[in-house]
């Protein structure tokens, strides 16, 4: 009998010490049923991808509210390429002008979550992204 | 398919796939455990237990830090850590947050964190955590911390799992009546006041104190007298009274600050050697391997009896039990 949870990484990357959005989205990720780690603030691209690893996640999210995003997010990236979690899905929420979301999802990333943001349609598009067989 | 070869040369990502593939039980699951199992033993596992809040990611954080640097003139052990927190018995989800208290460990490469939902086990440790630390001593981690989900006073699966069991306790949790109740802190072979820097931390230390002196003589620390007339049976050579028992410690820490860990370290690794001086390692570790295969027996039968179950049958026996015509312990029997 196999027990497949969804695991999912809730990351705060770079220097803002705003991690409200990013309790919600966990604690709306937990009552959809998945496996959240939420790491806390101040993570380094290093850090996160480290993380990912030992948790063996299916998805990072990283929230980042510091305008810092453009560099931030291909740093993820790159490191989770590098060590091997090319396979990782990552989303990104928190404040992103619409002109910067093409960049980043060209650069892997599948959905940018503004503020107000529906937090059952984030679980569904986790769901969709590990699964995408599954609906 | 994940290569046990590599887990064993160090490769953290085929480690961490494992643990998956144990935890969800998936078909490369048995190879995994079967192929490691041969290296395993080595392992020192600590488990670390106490109520919500009273600093167990805090004091695994400085502990896992205190290992790594103590021994500076061999190499320092390297470390694991299972940090259980609980599933959600609603939503069947769970909020994994001892990372955060453990950010100062990143980086270093020796020390391999995972977290772990309890996934519906009641004990304070989840169904696979016995696994995960087979796995983590097969890949050659020399010590192991397990932190429990914050547990009261019936969750002590973990005085089964490891070798030095840690409860932790923070000022001002209850009175003396609470100190010698059954339970958690029967378990302990070390006991840890954390929040020192708290007034009342001194009389949770008294408290705990009477509690111990209390117990009965011999191997102080109670609940180890099951063990103890282990020992005597079947490896036991000597009387119990001239060997030196183990006096449960009670140690005034403050995790936060780092103040009082390097005793705590010595008390770990004075208690491992009392272990395998006096032969309870070897005690420990047959009861609890024992134990292990129970386990997996139970589940193999009851997976074995729900595949053959007559599900017609059962929901009929079922309605009755509901309309109480049947009692369940009648029905025990139709159904086996």
């Amino acid at each position: 009998m196999t027990n497949k949870k969804i695991r999912v990484l809730i990351a705060k990357p770079g220097l803002d010490g705003h991690d409200r959005g990013a309790k919600v989205i966990a604690r709306a990720l937990r009552d959809a049923g998945m496996e959240v780690i939420y790491t806390g603030l101040r993570q380094t691209p290093d850090m996160i991808a480290e993380a990912a690893l030992q948790e063996d996640v299916d998805v990072v999210g990283l929230s980042i509210l510091s305008g810092a995003h453009n560099a931030l997010v291909p740093a993820v990236i790159d490191k989770l390429t590098q060590i091997g979690l090319d396979d990782v899905k990552v989303f990104v929420g928190g404040i992103i002008p619409e002109d910067d979301i093409p960049n980043l999802e060209e650069k892997g990333v599948y959905a940018v979550y503004g503020p107000g943001t529906d937090t059952q349609r984030v679980a569904a598009e986790i769901k969709t992204a590990v699964n995408p067989k599954s609906e | 398919m994940i290569d046990a070869e590599a887990i064993r040369s160090g490769n953290r990502l085929a480690l961490s796939r494992a643990l998956t593939a144990v935890e969800n039980n998936t078909p490369d699951s048995k190879r995994l455990q079967a192929a490691l199992f041969p290296f395993t033993g080595n392992a020192h596992l600590v488990g670390v237990t106490g109520a919500p809040g009273s600093g167990k990611s805090t004091l695994v954080n400085q502990l896992a830090k205190a290992f790594r640097q103590s021994s500076s003139n061999e190499k320092p052990p390297k470390i694991a850590i299972i940090a259980v927190d609980p599933t959600s018995p609603y939503s069947g989800g769970a909020l994994l947050g001892d990372r955060i208290r453990m950010q100062d460990l990143a980086g270093d490469k020796g020390i391999f964190i995972r977290s772990m939902a309890s996934r519906g086990a009641l004990g304070g440790l989840a169904h696979s955590t016995a696994a995960f630390a087979t796995l983590l001593d097969g890949a050659g981690f020399d010590v192991i911390l397990i932190e429990t989900v914050g547990a009261g006073q019936a969750e002590v699966d973990i005085a089964r799992l490891a070798h030095t069991v840690i409860v932790v306790e923070a000022p001002g949790m209850g009175d003396d009546i609470q100190a010698i109740k059954a339970g958690i802190l029967e378990i302990a072979d070390i006991l840890v006041v954390n929040k020192a820097d708290r007034p009342e931390a001194e009389n949770t230390a008294r408290a705990l104190n009477i509690m111990l002196e209390m117990s009965h003589g011999g191997i102080n620390g109670a609940g180890k007298h099951f063990m103890r007339s282990l020992a005597e049976k079947k490896v036991n050579t000597e009387p119990s009274d001239k060997k030196p028992g183990w006096e449960t410690p009670i140690r005034l820490v403050t995790a936060i600050e780092g103040s009082g860990i390097d005793t705590l370290v010595d008390d770990i690794r004075r208690h491992k050697a009392y272990l395998v001086s006096s032969d309870l390692w070897k005690v420990k570790e047959a009861f609890r391997l024992e134990k292990d295969l129970e386990a997996l027996i139970k589940d193999k039968l009851l997976d074995q009896w729900q595949e053959n179950l007559d599900e017609e049958k059962y929901q009929d026996l079922l309605a009755e039990i509901l309309q109480r015509k049947r009692s369940p312990i009648e029905v025990l029997d139709l159904l086996l």
